[in-house]
């Protein structure tokens, strides 16, 4: 069956203004944040509820047609990079908030909310939720659950998979099944864990039930600078040997600081080598004396500058410069590379010093923002496009600090995912078998791999006997095809939408 | 069975990969069943060639770590080699400064958390210190402060485990933030042996609270006054911003008093005004809803009383109150149900409870973590299964549909029949299609404690 029989069942499925064939319109969606990896869809479908998705992926599983989900297309890694040919599923319709329950602190969301738009629906109760990626905006809850989203918070309040209890999904079969029932009890294989993080491989959410925290009594933010990253550093150690886990802790360094200045006026420490955010949250009496030792090791860490903030206005001033940093960037260079790489937080130093010197044998300039409390790099490799080899070199730098990361223990990615952008570099931090074992549980979902295929592995595993599908080529062949069709350059040329954690 | 025909071969097999093979004893049982052999590998490696050659000779296997919670769930239809994981009880690396520890999974969670606290660190799980590493994980067991922490699976970073057919496998890493490939730690927690062997686990650290705080309250009375507000209280200490670690419930015998124990945990002069605000805020719950109080009598200090409810609320203590965190362990002198439920529905859980107790007879104990929505329940095992049985489905049938169940965790041959075609052990589960196609993706030859699950 070919894609474009299926036009007139998607129509039926979801109604006809819901279902997109317009060559020009079709390209709106070639590629997410991520605009390196584009790919025009054959076919656009905006299911309005579970049922329309769960019947629009029937249709392409009998007709051995692969499909990719869509929420807000935020995400930095082309994980909703649409195939070709295949027919690109869009969560923008289902966007309501279903219900709170704020004596269970729960709330079911369909996947196209956004992220601020839960936490708009808790407040009320004094709750809210806590994973806060930078684009929580725009950016939908289901992307957040494909892709495990974090934000500058979660290295006290943790990540989207600690804070999702239930989602009904829609499988690459196109059955409709719960996996979890909200209860943060698990029974069985804890398929929720599994699922959440998945980057839509495993199937397409349709309902999220989400974990709404108690909004924290007090929140004081402290701004120091520093001379250098190596007394930031310090400052970073001696917070956490203290027994302290603060919501947040970033840095950014002297390119990034002057970078934000330049654009958002944030009124940061002039001519530091360093300014380090630190947020604490929590009952008013730990958030004092916490704040007081605080103070006392930022200070001894050899501090140029200190102020601190707890009222919402001075605290927004402050973290205005922090998450303008991405985009300020932009005004440094024609061209950047977001990278997104981890490292044990006790070897940052040295992994900023080897990016250093990595900047200098190289000449490409690279500024450093970094959620330093867990170890999460967000190199910004500068490049001019318009000069010859730039990019390749900018691309070299950047894949040399993911090395750096995988040589210090670390992950090639904390918060944007693999998706296309970073699947050839698995096998550099797991093995054949690792990725082998990885991919039985995709088999056990999507044993036709049709759901999302070519995205997180760099070489599909074929499944065994595939019940009901008999096709050519086989699938796994298409995909291989399609994750090089999909662009070998992991460089965004322009400035990624606003977001970026 | 030819592996019993084999045996011989396959005890040389064994032998040949493993350096630590015996035959299996009566103490070794699992059920009714006694293993032909018991081996206990001493690496990741030696589990590796293990688990290769019982995959050769079609051998059934069963991962045992202490062995206290061998009993739970169905018992397994075969066992021919029990792998003892006593012998990998190491902690292998404990990066203080990075907040994370990597162990073996036959590590004990009292010796693991002796080392941590060296560095003044813990693994945030406050389960048995007998229990191993391997076995919190594959039962997914966790204890009171769960409401703070989360389960096994929240604080669980990176995994080795060997599958069924030997191959080694890795998944996350040693770095807290991490989203690179599938979680397949997450897929293993609740396994309970039936995909493969942990071998290894990473677990993120937490800071040892420098102060901890119990705030008991204690309501006596005729429900569903007596239960509705062991809810609310319950319900308002674990939704309160002065941050609870942990919230439980108990009630000793059917229509006795319940007691709400709320644990604080930080600094010092943090836990101590906390600890007080949280006693003022119990308090406000039992004032509420017209109620009269005047002070109690000589033989309940601080008692107060409210609509014919009698409650209580004890002074702060630092050490915890009796039964603080006991997980319960079944066996053969009781039954043990697990029910779940989102918090807004513990009232009408314990009212259920408390019905069922009336209508049958039974005279359950019931404790646990009410505000994670997670309550263990003890029946006597001695109890008629046909009755037990319908204890179990009136307490099912008052939980909201798709937001929570009743587990049996523990119970006898007898029980589990009767329940056999009514919900079974597990009543229902969601995602039932999906287990099963990810137990005959990691284990297709079905050796893997078969058996334990309905689907694997």
């Amino acid at each position: 069956m070919t894609i474009s029989s299926l036009v007139p069942r998607m129509s039926r499925i979801c109604g006809p203004g819901n279902v997109v064939t317009d060559p020009l319109e079709l390209r709106t969606y070639e590629c997410d944040g991520l605009t390196s990896h584009r790919a025009t869809p054959a076919l656009v479908v905006l299911p309005c509820d579970a049922g329309q998705v769960a019947a629009v992926v029937r249709e392409c599983a009998a007709a051995g047609i692969p499909f990719v989900a869509r929420g807000s297309g935020t995400g930095l890694s082309g994980g909703a990079v649409p195939r070709e040919d295949g027919v690109l599923i869009v969560m923008s319709k289902m966007r309501r908030v279903l219900e709170v329950d704020p004596l269970a602190r729960r709330a079911i969301v369909e996947p196209g909310v956004t992220n601020l738009a839960v936490t708009q629906a808790a407040a009320p109760y004094g709750l809210f939720y806590a994973p806060d990626p930078s684009s929580q905006v725009v950016c939908s809850v289901g992307g957040n659950v494909a892709e495990n989203s974090g934000g500058a918070h979660c290295l006290k309040h943790g990540f989207t998979v600690n804070h999702v209890t239930g989602l009904e999904v829609v499988t690459p079969s196109g059955e409709l099944t719960w996996l979890g029932d909200g209860t943060g009890v698990p029974l069985g294989y804890d398929l929720l864990g599994a699922f959440t993080g998945s980057e839509g491989t495993l199937g397409i959410v349709t309902k999220v039930v989400v974990k709404l925290t108690v909004a924290p009594q007090a929140v004081h933010l402290v701004l120091a600078g520093y001379a250098t990253l190596a007394e930031g550093g310090r400052a970073v150690s001696d917070i956490i040997a203290a027994g302290i886990v603060p919501a947040a802790i970033e840095m950014m360094d002297a390119l990034s600081i002057e970078a934000a200045e330049a654009a958002v006026a944030c009124g940061y420490p002039q001519g530091a080598g360093a300014v380090l955010l630190v947020e604490l949250d929590g009952p008013a009496t730990e958030v004092e004396a916490e704040l007081a030792t605080v103070m006392k090791i930022i200070e001894a860490a050899g501090a140029t500058e200190v102020r601190t903030a707890d009222d919402p206005a001075q605290r927004f001033a402050i973290w205005k410069g922090r998450k303008a940093a991405f985009a300020a960037v932009g005004r440094l260079a024609p061209a950047y590379i977001v990278q997104d790489g981890v490292v044990p937080r006790t070897a940052l130093g040295d992994v900023l010093a080897r990016i250093s010197a990595l900047s200098a044998s190289s000449g490409i300039r690279v500024a450093n923002v970094f959620h330093a409390g867990d170890g999460n790099l967000h190199p910004l490799v500068l490049y001019n496009d318009a000069v010859p080899g730039e990019a390749a070199r900018a691309e070299e730098v950047s894949g040399a600090i993911l090395d750096a990361c995988i040589e210090y223990g670390g992950s090639i990615t904390g918060e944007h995912g693999v998706g296309v952008d970073k699947s050839r570099y698995m096998p550099r931090m797991f093995s054949d078998d690792d990725l082998d074992t990885m991919q039985l549980l995709r088999c056990a979902f999507d044993p036709a791999s049709l759901c999302n295929p070519g995205k997180v592995f760099p070489t599909p595993r074929l499944c065994g006997e595939v019940p009901g599908h008999h096709r050519a080529p086989h699938p796994a062949v298409v995909s291989g095809d399609a994750a090089a069709a999909g662009g070998d350059q992991g460089t965004a040329p322009q400035s990624p939408p606003m977001e970026i954690f | 069975m030819s592996a019993r025909l084999s045996a011989a071969a396959a005890g040389k097999a064994l032998a040949a990969a493993c350096d630590s093979v015996r035959p299996g004893t009566a103490d070794d049982a699992v059920g009714a069943i006694v293993p032909s052999f018991v081996a206990a590998p001493s690496s990741t490696a030696q589990a590796s060639a293990l688990l290769r050659a019982c995959a050769e000779h079609d051998l059934a296997v069963v991962p045992r770590g202490s062995g206290s919670r061998l009993g739970w769930g169905a018992p397994p239809a075969r066992c021919d080699v029990v792998v003892d994981m006593l012998r990998m009880g190491a902690v292998i690396e404990h990066a203080a400064g990075d907040l994370v520890a990597r162990v073996q999974a036959g590590a004990r969670m009292a010796d693991v958390a002796s080392v941590l606290a060296k560095a003044g660190q813990e693994i945030a799980l406050d389960v048995p210190g007998g229990a191993t590493i391997g076995g919190v994980l594959a039962d997914a067991l966790a204890g009171p402060r769960r409401l703070r922490y989360g389960t096994p699976r929240d604080l669980l970073i990176g995994i080795t485990v060997v599958r069924a057919d030997g191959m080694v496998a890795h998944s996350g890493g040693k770095v807290v933030k991490n989203v690179a490939g599938y979680d397949i730690g997450k897929l293993f927690t609740g396994s309970a042996g039936t995909l493969g062997l942990i071998t290894e686990a990473t677990f993120r650290l937490h800071p040892l609270p420098a102060a901890r705080a119990w705030v008991t309250a204690r309501v006596q009375g005729t429900s569903p006054e007596v239960t509705t507000m062991a809810a609310a209280m319950a319900a308002a200490a674990a939704n309160s911003p002065l941050v609870a670690s942990a919230v439980e419930l108990d009630r000793l015998a059917s229509g006795g008093p319940i007691s709400v124990g709320v644990l604080l945990e930080g600094s010092a002069d943090g836990v101590a005004a906390r600890a007080e605000e949280m006693k003022g805020l119990l308090s406000a719950v039992i004032r509420s809803g017209d109620a009269v109080i005047r002070s109690s009598d000589e033989a309940a200090p601080g008692a107060e009383v409210v609509h014919g409810a009698h409650a209580m609320i004890t002074a702060p203590a630092s050490a915890a109150p009796d039964c603080w965190g006991w997980v319960p362990l079944g066996g053969d002198d009781a039954t043990l149900l697990r029910v779940s439920f989102w918090v807004s529905a513990l009232a009408v859980v314990l009212e259920a409870i408390e019905a069922a107790a009336r209508e049958t007879g039974l005279r359950p104990f019931v404790m646990g973590s009410a505000g994670a929505g997670a309550l263990y329940v003890m029946l006597p095992a001695a109890e008629a299964p046909g009755v037990a049985a319908r204890f179990v489905g009136l307490v099912r049938a008052a939980i909201p549909a798709g937001r929570g169940g009743a587990v049996l965790l523990s119970a006898r041959a007898p029980l589990r029949a009767a329940l056999a075609d009514d919900g079974g052990l597990a009543g229902s589960t969601p995602g039932l299609a999906l287990m099963r196609a990810v137990k005959d993706q990691f284990d297709p030859g079905h050796r893997m404690a078969p058996g334990r699950f309905t689907w694997a």
